[in-house]
Formats: C-alpha cells, structure tokens, sequence
C-alpha cells in the first residue's frame, strides 16, 4: 500500500445528520415567518338532488364454456337499478353468470337526480384443442448416454477383461450406427496408488478401449483420448466397490 | 563427503529383518547423522549386525568433521541462548523473537548439532564475547562443547546482528566464527539472516557441507481451489502461489540454478509439460509433444529435462535439451514408464518406474537407455528420488501390495550397489514423493498421516519428523539444487 502524507478530514456521520437537522429548522423558521392569515368566506348555498352513481365488474374476466363467473354492482342515489340480460336487480348486488359466448353486461340505474350507466364484458373463450402425447425425438446425445457403456478394469490392469467385453461391443456396434457421433474416452484409476504412475496407468486405460473399438470399426479421428489417474473419482469411499467403480474407462460425447 | 553405509537389513534374498507388518521403530546408523542413543540403540542393535567396533568413537570435537570415515559419533551440543537486545529501540522484540526462534529452528533441524535445552543454561547469557564465560557453558548441566550468541539491534532505519560461534572447551581462543549481518529492519530480511548466520555455523560444524536454511520447496497445492505449483521456504514458512493455470498441475520439479519450474499441467490439448519462469513470472514457450506427458526431471547441469510421454503409444521415458529439443526417446519396453530422475552426482544414470513386470517397480538405467536395471523386488515401488552423493535411493514403496493386502506406503531408503534398503516412515498413512535435500541429510516428503495429505519433513535416517503444511491438501515437494 503505498503512503502519502496528505492530510484529509473525515466528514463522520454525526456531523452530516447535524448539517441536515439544522438546514430543515432553518426553513420552516423562513416559512412560518412569511404565512399571512386569509379573510372567513361566504355562505354555502342550499344543495340540488344527488345523482346516482353505478359500477359494475364481473370476475373472473374470461372463462371456458360451462364455467361460470361473478357479477358484481354498486349503485347510489338509484331507484330503479337493471341490467341487460338480466332485468331489473337490488340496488347493490352479485350474482352468478355462466354465458355460453362473450357477454356485456349493461346497467342503467335511475333516481331523481337522474341516470348513471355502466357496463363490464365477459369474455368466454373456447378450450385448447388437446395435446397430442408428443414423442420428441431423442438427441444424438441422449442416444449417446443410453447405448454408450463405461468399461471396467482389473487393478493394475489395462487390458479389456472378458466381462467387460459385450459392453465394448455393444459400444463398438451403436457407434458403428451413428458414424457422426465423436467422443473422448477417459481413463480413470482409483485413489490407492501413485498420483504419477496412475496417470500413466488412466492414459493405458484409454487407450486400451480406443484400440478395441478401432479395432471393430470405429474410425478414430472420432475418438479423443485423456488420463485423469485419480485426479477425478466418481466415488470417495475407501472400500472395493468404489475402487471398481473409479478403475474405468468413461465415455463422454463431443458436442 | 561420502557416507559408509554399513549395515545389512532387508536384503534381496528376503532375509528380511525389517518387518514392516510388525511396526517396529528401526533407526538405522548413518555415520555422520546421528547415533541413536540410550534405549533405541539397544533395540536397533538387537536388529541391525552392524561393524560394531566403529560405532563408539572416543572423542568428537573434531572427529564428528570427518563423516566420511564411518565412524559412529555423537553430534555436537551446541548452546544456543537467545540473542540479547543491542538496544532500546521498540523495534527489537519483534525481531528478536523472529531472530531467535527462526535461528533455533535451522539448527535444530540441521542434523548436525544436538542443541542443549534452554532449561539447563545459566541465568546470565551473553550478547558480546566480554560476557562469555567458557567454563559455565561446558561444564554440567549445559555439558555444551559449542555455544552460539549474539545480539540483534535496529538503529538508523536499519537491523544489525551480530553473532559468535564459539568452542567453549578452548579457552585459549575459543572463537570459531564472528559475523555481523546488516539489513532493512523486517520480518523477511531478519529470518534470512537468521538462515545465513545458521548456515554459517552448520557449515562449519556438518563437514563442509553448505546448510540448507535458503533452500525452498516447490509443491503442488489444492488450497486455491485447484491444484497448482506453490513455493515455501525449506522451513514451511513464506507459502504462496506460483502458477494460476486453473486446471490440475502436477509434478514441480525446479531447474538446478533455481530460475525456471517445469511441471506437467492439463492443458486443452492434454498433459503437457511446461516451463514457468521465475524470473520473469510467467509461463515460457515449451514444445507441445501429444500424448500424455508426465513427471518432468533436470539434470544436474540442468541441459537435459528427461520426462514420461505416450506420444507413441504407451508412456516412455525421453530425454530433450532445456529448451524442449532435440527429443529422443531412451525406454522401449512395455510401460506404462514414468517417473524419471537423474543421478545427480554424474548425470549418466536415470532412475524411473516401469508397469512392464505388472505393478510398478523401479529401475536404474544409462541416460542412453542401455542396461536397465531392477532395483525393487515385489511389492508397489514408485518415486524414485536420487542421492545428492549419488550413492542412494529414495522410494515411496509398499512391500506388500494387492487387493485385500493391508499395508501402506512407506519412505524407503535403497543402496543402489546393493540394492539393500531400509524403510524410513513406519507410522501409516500414504507416504509418497520423497525429494533429496541438498545437504543430502534431508528429505522432504508427502504424508497423510495427519488425516489428508501434506507436506513432511525428516532427516535422512527418518527421525525429527515434522508437518511443513497444514492448509489444503499439499503433495510432491521438490526440494531446490541449493
């Protein structure tokens, strides 16, 4: 870090809230010395009869054939309140409306201060056509994962074990079908043993299962081939089954 | 210098009477490091048929100079009082603890003095030579044949130390080193002096071998979220971070004049081999061989790196020049091949791993390749590393080895003449990578005895053990050329 020999002050929290309170008081002393008093006004004169007031709203505002919805209307200085469709209703009220088609509903609402309308629409659309139980049509990668086994070796050991062989077919014959497809085979080991020798051993690994499948067909300018040693295991625990799970040869497709 | 290796232990013919599966402590007697003493030379005699006349000497103030003989002695005592305060500045505790604590530290761990605790010193210790007492210090309860004191004092912007070794069995003229060091008053410049005074005394004292207080330790570190190449001094202090390549680099192995790190790195081509520069901070072009390219080792004249690469099939042993030409491939047998190193002392041999026999095991070669050599018997033997007298192996070995089988990896020691061994680490874990010391006293090496793997430190014949690590998981040290 470097150093400097500038001086500076801090302006703390504390002073700033004081700067602030200390302005406001400030101007609201200046305003309350310019307010004025205003002179008492003129009597109000007697009021004419109100007019009515009407809303309506319907909700939920869309629905499918055979749904129903709620209607719902206020009104105020009204005596005679109706709604089109419908007739004549209280006042203020909501009631249940199941349309087959689209509907406005229109309400007028009379007094003797006059008349006030409103009006809210229904709207009433028709079902989706149903779904068809669509089949999408699996990825190349999908396929990949499905068909492509991992191969499993002995310890210390590099070469294809009679076991391991109708999956390495199986590999051979799915990869043979879809010649587009391109991949890397990783050697894995397990985590007893040298960190340098397994890297040499995962590197052997790999290219045992390479030379199999070139060996059935497979072109290889479409395989990749890695160590990992035991630089990345599929499983932690100290016991044989993960160390068979970790001694493999692991596909992975090239996108 | 040259160590007599005198002993017959776990044999080829199987006459083995290291066995491992019973744990027992076995120190072996390497003249010129230690004698073990009291209780533990009884059981290690009870084991090992040693030349027994050589084992006692009569007398080591100046026998014990001369490791070569084969004589068995006892190491110096050595007084170490803590240095005084040479003034009143403020400053001085600080680096006075560091001095003191540092400086015990080197010699300690040197191998070649026993220092005499703290417990039996006198009250008055000195900080100038007018202060000494002789007859204080060798007399009991010190019992001491050396005592090692100065002062340390900042003034004027500036630390001074000035430190004595002295002989204290010779009152006529007792002083065998007189040094003062100079330097900016920190933390960092105080612990190198504390290293070169240490260095000086040990030098002195271990057979005109240099001290390896400088020295530093090259080794792969977990703790930044990937593995990568970090750097510390021999005594764990000063870690930190070298490369920044974000992926896993594996197998540091620095240039014998210190300036440039070869290691092996996943790159998007593959396991490549590269070449940082220490001097310039920063990666350096280095060809790009295909394949998997593994474990880079220097030669001692650091003209030749020799490294493991399947760019033709199965990992190899090849040889190119520092600069990453002239390639050649010196291994053609069945591999997997990994793992080379020099011999150090003449550069003509290459020790390596093979998978051709089926587990590994280690071999010797001609740098050309011709009349390999096997040097391990059955077992899993990996990471070889090779004497700085060019007289030794050291292994990472598991002598009992196979699905079911208990056992764990142990530090071995080999005569390569022999091929007779001595097991060094007998306390379990996974021990692996064992790298030489300069002073070839010294092997560095990776332990997860402590629950995950770390860095460990321990004399050539497996005592004064210690952690150098502790954050991360810390693996393959490589210990500097000096």
């Amino acid at each position: 870090m470097k150093r400097n020999n500038v001086k500076n002050i801090d302006l703390k929290p504390q002073t700033l809230k004081t700067l602030a309170t200390v302005t406001a008081l400030g101007a609201v002393l200046m305003l309350g010395a310019c307010h004025k008093k205003a002179a008492p006004p003129p009597p109000p004169p007697p009021p004419p009869a109100a007019s009515p007031t009407a809303a309506i709203s319907v909700s939920p505002d869309t629905i499918q054939p055979g749904q129903s919805a709620t209607l719902t209307w206020q009104t105020s200085n009204a005596t005679d309140v109706s709604i089109d469709g419908i007739g004549a209703v209280q006042p203020s009220g909501s009631q249940s409306v199941n349309p087959t088609d689209s509907t406005t509903y229109h309400l007028v609402a009379k007094g003797s201060g006059g008349t006030q309308e409103a009006s809210t629409r229904l709207t009433v659309t028709q079902p989706p056509p149903p779904t068809q139980a669509a089949t999408p049509s699996p990825t190349d990668e999908d396929l990949f994962g499905r068909n492509v086994q991992d191969v499993y070796f002995d310890y210390d050991k590099s070469n294809i074990r009679g076991d391991q062989q109708t999956s390495v077919q199986g590999d051979a014959q799915f990869l043979n079908q879809h010649p587009n497809i391109s991949f890397t085979i990783e050697g894995h080991c397990d985590d007893r043993g040298s960190t340098e020798y397994n890297l040499a051993l995962g590197d052997q690994r790999a290219s045992s299962v390479k030379s199999a499948l070139t060996g059935a067909g497979v072109n290889a300018s479409r395989i990749k081939t890695i160590s990992y040693g035991k630089e990345k295991p599929f499983c932690l625990e100290d016991n044989e089954a993960c160390w068979q799970q970790n001694r493999r040869g692991h596909f992975v497709y090239q996108k | 210098m040259s160590y007599t290796v005198s002993f017959r232990l776990g044999s080829r013919n199987g006459s083995n009477r290291m066995d491992d599966r019973h744990k027992q402590r076995q120190v072996p007697h390497f003249p010129g490091i230690s004698a073990p003493t009291g209780a533990r030379l009884l059981s290690a005699l009870s084991f090992l048929i040693l030349l027994s006349s050589v084992l006692l000497a009569p007398s080591f103030a100046q026998d014990w100079v001369r490791t070569g003989s084969g004589l068995g002695v006892e190491k110096a005592r050595l007084a170490v009082p803590d240095f005084k305060p040479a003034s009143a500045d403020p400053q001085n505790a600080a680096l006075l603890k560091t001095f003191n604590d540092t400086f015990w530290n080197d010699l300690d761990n040197s191998g070649v003095v026993e220092l005499v605790s703290k417990s039996f010193y006198p009250l008055q210790v000195p900080g100038q030579p007018a202060e000494v007492t002789s007859n204080l210090w060798s007399a009991p309860p010190p019992n001491a044949a050396m005592l090692a004191f100065g002062n340390l004092g900042v003034a004027g912007g500036k630390v001074t130390v000035q430190g004595w070794l002295y002989d204290v069995k010779n009152t006529a003229s007792p002083q065998i080193l007189g040094k003062q060091y100079t330097d900016v008053p920190t933390d960092d410049a105080t612990r190198l002096i504390a290293h070169k005074f240490a260095d000086e005394i040990i030098f002195r004292l271990g057979g005109g071998i240099p001290g390896i207080a400088e020295s530093k330790l090259y080794f792969v570190s977990d703790r930044s979220g990937h593995k990568e190449v970090w750097a510390m001094d021999y005594d764990g202090s000063n870690q930190h971070q070298i490369t920044h390549q974000g992926s896993i680099s594996l197998s540091p192995r620095i240039s014998p004049d210190g300036s440039r790190l070869a290691f092996s790195s996943l790159t998007k081509s593959g396991w490549d081999i590269l070449m940082f520069s220490l001097d310039l901070n920063r990666l350096i072009s280095f060809p790009r061989f295909g394949g998997t390219n593994l474990s880079p080792a220097w030669s001692a004249d650091g003209t030749s790196l020799a490294f493991s690469s399947s760019r033709s099939g199965d990992s190899q042993i090849y040889v190119c020049d520092a600069s990453g030409n002239n390639l050649r491939r010196i291994t053609a047998g069945k591999g997997p091949d990994v793992s080379p190193v020099w011999n150090r002392k003449t550069g003509a041999q290459v020790a390596f791993v093979s998978g051709s026999t089926g587990l590994p095991q280690v071999y010797t070669m001609e740098a050309d390749g011709t009349n390999q050599q096997r040097m391990t018997d059955q077992g899993y033997a990996v990471s070889p590393g090779w004497s700085p007298n060019g007289q030794f192996l050291t292994l990472a070995w598991i002598r009992k080895y196979g699905p079911g089988e208990p056992g764990s990896s142990d530090i071995y020691l080999m005569d390569i003449a022999s091929k007779q061994w001595v097991q060094l680490t007998h306390d379990g874990g996974r021990n692996d990578f064992p790298s030489w010391a300069p002073d070839g006293r010294h092997i560095v090496f990776q332990s997860s005895r402590s629950g995950k793997e770390e860095i460990w430190m321990m004399l050539a014949d497996g005592t004064k053990l210690h952690q150098l690590t502790f954050t991360g998981r810390n693996t393959q040290p490589n210990w500097s050329w000096k």
